[in-house]
């Protein structure tokens, strides 16, 4: 029955995000056992060292991870509903290097006046950002008639942001530099328990958002026309759909700077593992799947090549990249026969 | 106007407010069947897509059952009327029941989830457009003629007053061509379905609806019954006909006629000589044909290819003159053929029979 086969997929799903939450927090430079985690978390008596790993280190981070993961391939979702595209996502259009540029922006500026910033202007600024690259790329999708243009011009701004992303990192004169470096590469390291607070409420309250959506998207599946003679306000519609997924790739951004191929490369994996489109089904696939996908890749940017840390962009590319390719090769396919 | 359940008044259609067709008068009832007809890129599609709704009308209004469908909600439209357009759709992983299940969007409640009254008029609607078995097909691994089906068993299910197909008909067999429209057919009279479509098939507009209206340069040029409509020589006037002919009450479209004088002289009648004629044609010869009758089933084909018919009124008798001038023509062409019916008799078969040996005595080459 396909019934089961949604269930088994939504276990397999929650299985794997548990395990490597699990793993995430237990494994590194110093290895914590599972019982030992519990302890801590629970609240019980334990070694304070390790607690402190545990509590202001790996838990904050890997939370992060898999709330932004999720985020992140939720977005990308929306995105590729938004084109009918299914290599469409947030870090391919440029949206997430515009959403990186207004945070450099910002942060370089706050550092050259010794201010603090404040987790929710950094998802403002990024929110800015990914909104004016959306723009640049709703321009372009009006002129260019063919998705392969609208995605190379997609790429070009990604580029373009991140050049002078680059200038300007490069530029700022501040010991804190480093961090920004770092952050403006991808990365889920320095999270605060604030940090995890805030963007809790911003992803589940976007992602909650795009469950009620489920409906809608199901109409705009069968193309705008069908859906516009089933009652939907098209242009609404499509409004929602770019600010909530600008919303959710702005607030990753803003935290763990650009994250490349999870939004292409989970929405599809989901897609193949549940037999289905149906959107009911694909958002909290899509959110659980992005946020598995992501501590796997956490996890191994961490241990690899230990106590040397890549980038998270770096991982999510050795895996996203591949599934992109098999995507359109498959598209290839299914357009010749 | 308060008789017809759909009626347009002084409706002027095109892209980024420049009218395309303007005053457009179109009014149906409950029940009925209105077929747009004209030649490609007359704008039958940009018409259907103002009275769905799909493009904002330059001015005029579409009033359906007594209300302006501008002023209705789309979700009240949507419980209405439903649509089958030519827009390609490729929705992903999807089966071909599940594509038909998107017709009860109006109906389902804020997920979409189907009920069981739902899921049962999905069911009935494929059952009455015969695609059961495709239930549980990739609906991208269908034909474009299963597509077709599928797509107006979607529509069906939206339970709408009234269904706008645009050339609903292109991509089927002949076959599929008569269910589908028969479908339209049984579901207008049983169910009080009005329908409004476009067709490239003038055959089957004739037959099936109840109104047609030509589109012709920037108007309605005739809009009436297809009684109305099919005079003689309108249609190749509506679509700018310049190559072959077509012929209103027969349907019969034919190529282009071999210019010249007349190398064959054809002898035929009771349709045995348009395939002959058809032949001729291919084969680049002029010819004549005779002696037909006017009502002759030959007749409308022998008009359109022959370089000159011989011809008398519709069961009349052969006449001297008519004889003569069919001689006169065996005897200029080099080849004479005899398509007939040999175990008919009667006097017209006579008389064939006496014109065959009078083309032998000349030496004629015959068939």
């Amino acid at each position: 029955m396909k019934g089961n086969r949604y269930w088994i997929a939504f276990l397999v799903l929650a299985a794997l995000l548990l395990v490597f939450l699990g793993i995430n927090v237990c494994a590194g430079s110093v290895g914590i056992p599972l019982s030992e985690v519990i302890k801590i978390v629970s609240g019980s008596r334990a070694d304070q060292v390790s607690a402190d790993i545990v509590m202001q280190i790996r838990l904050p981070r890997a939370l992060a991870a898999a709330i932004l993961g999720g985020g992140l391939a939720l977005s990308g979702y929306l995105l590729q509903t938004f084109f009918h595209n299914p290599i469409a996502g947030p870090f391919i259009l440029g949206i997430s290097s515009g959403a990186k540029l207004t945070v450099a922006l910002v942060m370089v500026a706050a550092l050259g006046k010794a201010v603090q910033v404040s987790s929710m202007t950094m998802i403002l600024a990024a929110f800015a950002g990914a909104m004016i690259s959306m723009g640049f790329v709703l321009l372009m999708s009006r002129v260019m008639d063919q998705m392969s243009m609208l995605i190379v011009s997609g790429v070009m701004i990604g580029y373009i942001c991140s050049a002078i992303t680059d200038f300007i990192v490069t530029f700022a004169d501040d010991a804190n530099i480093v961090n920004l470096h770092n952050w403006s590469k991808g990365s889920f390291s320095g999270i605060s328990w604030e940090n995890v607070w805030i963007m809790t409420v911003v992803i589940f309250a976007a992602s909650f958002c795009v469950f009620l959506m489920s409906k809608p998207i199901s109409a705009y599946q069968m193309g705008e026309s069908y859906a516009r003679n089933m009652g939907l306000n098209v242009q609404l519609f499509r409004a929602l759909l770019v600010i909530l997924s600008s919303v959710l790739s702005a607030c990753v951004t803003a935290f763990a700077g650009p994250v490349s191929f999870v939004g292409i490369a989970v929405p599809h994996l989901v897609k193949s593992l549940f037999k289905t489109t149906r959107p009911i089904l694909m958002i909290p696939g899509c959110f659980l799947g992005g946020a598995a996908f992501c501590l796997l890749c956490d996890l191994l940017a961490r241990i690899l090549f230990a106590p040397t840390e890549l980038s998270i962009s770096t991982m999510t590319a050795v895996f996203g990249a591949p599934v992109v390719i098999v995507v359109m090769i498959r598209r290839k396919k299914e357009k010749a026969s | 106007m308060e008789q017809y359940y759909f009626y347009t008044q002084g409706l002027c259609v095109g892209y980024h407010g420049t009218p395309l067709i303007k005053n457009i008068e179109l009014s149906l009832k409950k029940g009925e069947i209105l077929t747009l007809i004209g030649p490609n890129g007359a704008g039958k599609t940009t018409i259907l897509k103002s009275i769905i709704r799909q493009l904002a009308p330059i001015s005029g209004v579409v009033y359906l059952d007594g209300k302006e469908t501008d002023a209705m909600t789309g979700h009240e439209l949507s419980r209405k009327m439903s649509v089958v357009l030519t827009e390609r759709v490729r929705p992903e992983l999807m089966t071909c029941e599940d594509v038909v299940a998107t017709g009860r969007y109006p109906y389902t409640g804020k997920f979409g989830i189907l009920s069981k009254e739902d899921t049962k008029i999905v069911k009935e609607a494929m059952e009455l457009v015969h695609i059961k078995e495709l239930a549980d097909r990739d609906f991208s691994h269908t034909s474009d003629g299963q597509k077709q089906r599928v797509m107006l068993a979607r529509a069906i299910c939206q339970e709408p007053d009234i269904i706008v197909l645009d050339e609903p008909t292109s991509f089927l067999d002949m076959r599929y061509k008569l269910e589908f429209l028969s479908i339209l057919q049984d579901m207008s009279r049983t169910k009080h379905l009005s329908v409004i479509m476009s067709l490239h098939e003038l055959d089957l507009a004739g037959r099936i609806s109840d109104k047609i209206a030509c589109v012709k340069g920037d108007k309605i040029d005739r809009f009436g019954t297809p009684e109305e409509i099919f005079t003689s020589g309108y249609m190749p006037e509506l679509y700018h006909l310049t190559t072959g002919s077509y012929d209103e009450l027969t349907g019969n479209l034919e190529l282009e006629p071999v210019k010249g004088a007349p190398e064959v002289f054809v002898l035929s009648g009771n349709g045995c000589g348009t395939a002959v004629f058809r032949r001729l044609q291919r084969e680049g010869r002029a010819f004549a044909a005779g002696i037909l009758w006017e009502n002759d089933l030959d007749y409308p084909s022998a008009k359109a290819l022959a370089a000159e018919v011989v011809s008398v009124g519709p069961f009349g008798s052969i006449g001297e003159t008519a004889m003569e001038r069919a001689k006169e023509l065996i005897s200029q062409c080099k080849e004479v053929i005899f398509a007939m019916d040999e175990t008919m008799l009667g006097e017209w078969n006579q008389k064939m029979r006496e014109l065959y040996e009078y083309a032998k005595k000349q030496g004629k080459r015959s068939l």
